[in-house]
């Protein structure tokens, strides 16, 4: 679960890492309030998770409370590489003296996490490890250890630190590692970290990834998850605890495992469809389950077919067949079906198909089979 | 001869006497698995269908000689049942669970890894079954049969749906190897086929990955180098968006690093031919597996 910048900010406040002080505003009247209690300047920032937010505009600073209303009033609403501004974090502008980039990710190819520096902040980390990657200090975290005092102040001396903010870095980092372990992130960022006129350390961004398998230890953390920002089918399929992406095509996909539901759509594209979604019902589903994962799928209104790709392992065939009839009789879907299932209870699941003669419903043998009829279908209906 | 589990698997089940635990424990006991124990903290005394069931993992060793282990209990729990596994000296690990946090698997990694000796598979995999000896797992068995074709994937139905194709096809596999789908796998696709690699019975090696990480670009470094064994290749999730995680935890791609088509390449670069779809890597195994 990716947080937006101030919940990041919030997070880091909690573990001694030093950030402006601020204040969220879902309102315009709200953020006037917030910056006449934080004082002029501040800053009015868009919070959205998607970065380029400077250069849309979703980032201004506010002299007095004349411009902290024009900026909440033009920033609230606005749409960001497609997404809405539903809510702006105002916050008490920093004087800047340089701007460094710290993060902490976790590394899956070593399997430990990793802590980068660089003196180069404020830009993109990426372009800076391309054109000089020398510039960026990095070092592997034993897991079972933690970051060590030398670690930090050896990242700081790579990192071309000066003499005096050596051991405050190293405090930084140390805290930062505290946050990443605490918390359980995937990725904590902080780019710029600035160093004020005062010779201070301040985070002025915040990036968190938190790991959605840590939450159930880390309630309000779970709190943090904004359905109003969700996509709708997205938000339905997590309340009946479904795996659903949303795509931008039109063929629905069900199916059961998350790697042949991946393999599914992409035989799907090598047939020329485009799905609309990712649809994992997981192992073991039950027909109320199925019944479930039909209405998700057809809320997107520009699903023009369905597949469903069952290899029944847990997961019993004729359970499946079972959910797709009562879905049918509960919602009477308009859109074609294509149906292949194999695996337990195969012929089963087949038979109660085959039985309940539902209408624009076709039995497909074959994955491929099953791929190059529903993409056909799709077009017929879009014909 | 197969890889992991076989006929001198003694099984010991975490999670035993649970509702998922004891019908996949009877599953693998039925199907011949050689289950000698399970273990479940306060029901020690009890049994399973005549299975016996202990408090501790270090009494289950103990009593009943139990050299691998099946993890089966919920993901708050498992990291702890893995670590006292590896304690009470069990040497094979196979963690079924689903969604264990990313930073108890790093931890229990790093510790096995440190104390030597001990392989987990897993988490977040269908386990793994060596048809005609034994089966550690959830993979449904019926679909294979005894064969030269050694299988490892990080997905399960994928693994089910290429296995099938092969079965049909009239050929078996010698074992079929679920890594798991997660960020942190103990054991990797080099692992497995460097088993396969030694592996007498094997004589082709299916490799089934997906986007995310870099393992696959890994294992193409590693059977360019050292594997002499044909090995065919799929990889899932061409159409994957970026940032979206597609169901298993570890199946993300990350700005432009993980992607299916850059694992493709990697693979093929160092001479793996790569099938597009479960049913091509069916054809193209077959096809040398005829020829060879």
């Amino acid at each position: 679960m990716d947080l937006l910048e101030y919940q990041g900010k919030q997070l880091f406040a909690r573990h001694d890492i030093p950030v402006p002080a601020g204040r969220p505003a879902r309102s315009v009247d709200e953020a006037v309030a917030a910056a006449d209690e934080i004082g002029y300047p501040c800053v009015v920032k868009a919070q959205v998770k998607i970065g380029g937010r400077g250069k849309a505009g979703g980032i201004k600073v506010a002299q007095d409370a004349g411009e902290a209303r024009a900026h909440a009033e033009a920033i609230l609403g606005m749409d960001i590489r497609g997404f809405t501004v539903h809510e702006i974090w105002i916050e008490g502008a920093s004087q800047i003296e340089d701007e460094w980039y710290a993060s902490i990710i976790f590394d899956r190819s070593a399997k430990k996490p990793l802590v980068m520096f660089s003196t180069k902040g404020g830009m993109d980390i990426e372009a800076v490890a391309d054109e000089t990657p020398e510039a960026i200090a990095t070092r592997h975290v034993d897991p079972l250890l933690g970051l060590q005092p030398f670690e930090g102040r050896r990242i700081a001396y790579e990192g071309g630190v000066p003499a005096d903010l050596v051991r405050p870095l190293g405090a930084f980092l140390t805290r930062l590692y505290e946050t990443f372990v605490a918390e359980e992130a995937m990725l904590v960022e902080v780019n710029p970290l600035i160093v004020t006129p005062e010779r201070e350390l301040r985070a002025l961004d915040a990036k968190v990834t938190l790991d959605d398998n840590a939450l159930f230890r880390h309630r309000e953390n779970a709190e943090l998850r904004d359905p109003s920002a969700e996509d709708p089918q997205e938000r339905m399929a997590h309340e009946r605890g479904l795996t659903y992406v949303k795509l931008d095509g039109d063929i629905g996909i069900l199916g059961n495992g998350a790697g042949l539901v991946m393999s599914t759509l992409d035989v799907v594209a090598r047939y020329g469809g485009k799905p609309a979604n990712f649809l994992d019902a997981g192992g073991g589903s039950k027909a109320e389950a199925i019944t479930q994962a039909v209405e998700v799928i057809l809320s997107n209104d520009r699903v023009k077919a369905v597949l469903f790709n069952i290899f029944g392992g847990i997961t019993r065939c004729d359970e499946v067949a079972n959910g797709l009839v009562e879905a049918f009789r509960q919602i009477a879907p308009q859109v074609p079906f294509v149906v292949r299932l194999d695996g337990t209870n195969d012929q089963e699941g087949r038979r109660i198909l085959a039985e309940a003669d539902l209408p624009n419903v076709h039995p497909a043998a074959t994955m491929d089979e099953a791929a190059e009829r529903v993409v056909q279908l799709a077009k017929e209906a879009s014909a | 001869m197969s890889v992991i589990v076989g006929s001198d698997t003694r099984l010991c089940v975490s999670g035993i006497t649970g509702s998922e635990g004891t019908f996949h424990t009877l599953n693998n006991k039925r199907y011949g698995t050689n289950v000698v124990s399970g273990v479940t903290p306060g029901k020690g005394g009890r049994d399973v269908e005549g299975i016996p069931v202990f408090d501790t993992f270090a009494k289950a060793v103990d009593e009943t000689g139990a050299n691998t282990a099946m993890i089966f209990v919920p993901p708050a729990f498992a990291a702890d049942s893995i670590l006292e596994a590896a304690d009470a000296g069990i040497e094979t690990i196979v963690a079924i669970t689903e969604g264990i946090p990313a930073h108890d698997e790093l931890r229990v990694f790093t510790q096995l890894r440190r104390q030597g000796n001990v392989r987990l598979v897993g988490p977040n995999c269908p386990g793994v079954l060596s048809p005609g000896k034994a089966n550690v797992g959830i993979i449904p068995a019926a679909f294979f049969k005894e064969g030269g074709v050694g299988v490892v994937s990080r997905s399960g139905t994928l693994t089910y749906q290429i296995g099938n194709e092969i079965a049909q096809r009239g050929f078996g596999n010698s074992s079929i190897v679920g890594i798991g789908g997660d960020p942190v796998p103990g054991t990797s696709f080099i692992d497995v086929i460097a088993l396969f690699e030694a592996d007498p019975e094997t004589e082709l090696i299916v490799m089934a990955g997906e986007i995310g990480g870099d393992a696959e670009e890994r294992a193409a470094d590693y059977i360019a180098e050292h594997v002499t064994k044909p090995v065919v290749a799929y990889i899932a999730g061409f159409t994957a968006p970026p940032g979206k995680t597609m169901g298993h935890a570890g199946a993300i791609v990350s700005g432009s690093k993980g992607t299916a088509a850059a694992k493709a390449e990697a693979l093929e670069a160092k001479g793996v031919r790569v099938g597009r779809t479960p049913t091509q890597v069916a054809e193209i195994a077959v096809e040398i597996l005829r020829g060879a």
